[in-house]
């Protein structure tokens, strides 16, 4: 037998196989240090293409013009004010549909018909128009309301939290109850302190999905002071793309425009990007079992 | 003596009975309580503009409000079907989509396989740790990250032209910008996509890659009669009830990228009744364009819920 061959294309093999992760790490990684590396550096290298993935003329000028610019620190209190009221809405809602749903139908009356609502409002929507008039007829435009409450139900989580109370035992729910507690402290005594990992799941989906989301601050604000932080960077950025995908290059661009704001955008989404990297540890431990356990039901 | 013990057991079996349906009442009450502000909103943000479908075939005046604007039948309907640009639309999100689909399944797979060869700890923890990261980043980010890297003088175009070629004006160009809204888009989910099956791989048997090993087989082999085998279920499953996505092309990334240059190749449902329909105020027009897409992803969802339960026994909902 030739083992020493196999051996050595075998080793290949393996050693290719590293290659091919680390590239797609690099790949990965590469863009998103460029936009950091960009917003350290001076105007002139930015516009010049001299940047890579390491500032080039190291300045925090960028980070400085930041600090000074009243728009983004509104927007960027706006987007934190519709995390947490959305948040808590979210987790009220989410536990008090869950609950009752993980019930079976001889435990509960009715739950057929709150179940196939929710299951309806899964699968079908009246569209982008008419949920705007909606909004508009409630007069909620321009209040913070407009995007918290269109948001209030998240349908995909409430069947996640209500699968996750099903699988609880039983026998922890009858204990309670021979004890005395009603509904109410079943809930929140028992099946709320050992639900902490899925209400973690259901809690991050709703943060990291406020938090980037720029679409309803874009239709339902009418006033840009009161865009939320995503919609205020969009309205910054999209001009600038424009102008590029129409074949002005940024040179031309910069010098129309007399300086180059690309360091101070670049400052921009690095500072919006990062609660989400503070909270990344926690989105990995908690999206992957939520991901992996709830994403389909046997 | 006897009788009388049964009796006596008797009545105390029927007040036990007795306070566990009134207890089951209570907690009726209770449950109905609980679920009641859920539904409320579900009615209102869900159910209202359901029935505010109703546009589609009116000819929705804001002033006169959705009860006393004309009805007009089917007219947007045939009205949408004669254009020329919406049949563009619809080939733009389904080749958008179904890309989409196709190659966030492929890279994910292959990336599930081989991090799972990956024997040094920190390096696999750290690649995973990365390649995740994307998937949380808001596209209105990511659209700055990737216009920094494919404008004319972007870092892509610099790499290329070591090679002597381009430059390319990926975001103008017709030919170019659906690949770049392919392409963009596996980068920031293939990672994510991975995550499930990389749990199907480590959940196969291990035992069978050593009967492989023993009997002869190499890594291609066993990848081939081994890992695919044993991730086929989850393979079919996703891939069926991804198929309902064919009809999102992604309406925040095309949205953040795109420029009336490349309508011709970008423009998606989600953006044209954006354009049209709101922007334009044609309400009742842009609403026939949507609600004609949630038909069909209706009924797409449905028969994706069906063959799921029937091939794999596993369903959505």
């Amino acid at each position: 037998m030739n083992l020493q061959n196999k051996s050595l294309s075998a080793k290949i093999g393996k050693t290719l196989i590293y290659v091919i992760i680390i590239f797609l790490g690099l790949v990965t990684l590469l863009p998103l240090l460029n936009i950091v590396a960009i917003s350290l550096s001076s105007s002139g290298a930015v516009t010049a293409n001299a940047v890579g993935i390491i500032p080039v003329n190291f300045t925090l000028e960028p980070y400085k013009m930041l600090v000074d610019d009243p728009q983004f620190w509104r927007s960027f209190g706006i987007s934190v004010q519709r995390v947490f009221l959305s948040l808590g809405l979210n987790m009220i809602l989410i536990i008090f549909m869950a609950y009752p749903l993980s019930k079976r139908k001889s435990e509960f009356k009715g739950r057929s018909i709150y179940m196939n609502l929710l299951i309806f409002a899964m699968l079908f929507n009246g569209g982008m128009i008419p949920t705007y008039l909606v909004v508009r007829n409630l007069g909620l435009l321009n209040t913070i309301w407009s995007l918290v409450l269109p948001s209030a139900v998240p349908v995909f989580s409430v069947i996640l939290m209500m699968n996750f109370f099903r699988g609880v035992p039983k026998a922890l729910e009858e204990a309670a109850i021979i004890d005395g507690a009603t509904p109410m402290q079943v809930l929140l005594r028992v099946y709320l302190p050992i639900s902490i990992p899925s209400l973690a799941t259901v809690a991050l989906f709703s943060i990291v999905g406020s938090w980037n989301d720029f679409f309803s601050g874009l239709i339902y604000m009418t006033r840009t002071t009161n865009y939320p932080l995503m919609t205020y960077i969009q309205s910054l950025t999209v001009d600038i793309q424009q102008m590029i995908q129409q074949g002005i290059n940024s040179t031309n661009l910069s010098e129309l425009m007399g300086v180059s704001d690309r360091n101070l955008n670049a400052a921009k989404i690095v500072v919006s990007s990062i609660p989400l990297i503070l909270i990344y540890p926690l989105l990995q431990k908690y999206f992957i079992t939520g991901i992996v356990v709830g994403s389909v039901k046997e | 003596m006897k009788l009388d013990y049964i009796f006596k057991g008797a009545r105390i079996m029927q007040q036990r009975k007795r306070t566990a349906s009134k207890r089951l009442t209570n907690s009726n009450l209770t449950y109905h309580l609980m679920i009641l502000p859920g539904i409320v909103f579900l009615l209102i943000f869900n159910y209202a503009p359901m029935f505010g479908l109703v546009m589609a075939f009116q000819d929705y005046v804001p002033a006169k409000g959705i009860f006393n604007s004309d009805f007009v039948g089917f007219q947007h309907f045939a009205y949408m079907f004669s254009l020329p640009s919406i049949e563009r639309v619809f080939t733009n999100t389904i080749v958008i989509a179904g890309g989409k689909i196709i190659f966030n399944t492929l890279l994910a797979i292959v990336f599930a396989i081989l991090l799972n060869e990956i024997r040094v700890r920190w390096l696999k923890k750290s690649v995973q740790t990365i390649v995740y990261l994307p998937n949380f980043l808001s596209w209105v980010v990511l659209a700055s990250v990737v216009v920094n890297m494919f404008n004319l003088d972007g870092s892509v175009n610099h790499i290329l032209d070591n090679f002597g070629v381009g430059p390319f004006n990926f975001l103008g160009s017709n030919q170019l910008f659906r690949p770049l809204i392919i392409g963009t888009d596996v980068w920031k989910s293939f990672g994510f996509n991975s995550i499930v099956y990389l749990a199907a791989i480590t959940s196969i048997d291990p035992g069978l890659h050593e009967a492989a090993s023993i009997d002869g087989a190499n890594w291609w082999r066993r990848v081939w009669h081994v890992t695919l085998p044993g991730m086929l279920p989850i393979i079919l499953l996703l891939a069926i009830l991804n198929l309902p996505n064919i009809l999102n092309g992604g309406f925040d990334q095309i949205y953040n990228l795109y420029s009336p240059v490349v309508y011709q190749s970008g423009d998606i449902i989600d953006t044209y009744v954006y354009r049209v329909g709101l922007m334009g105020r044609d309400y009742s027009f842009g609403t026939a364009v949507g609600l004609f897409k949630s038909i069909i992803g209706l009924v797409l969802i449905l028969s994706a819920n069906q063959t799921a339960k029937k091939f794999t026994e596993r369903q959505l909902f």
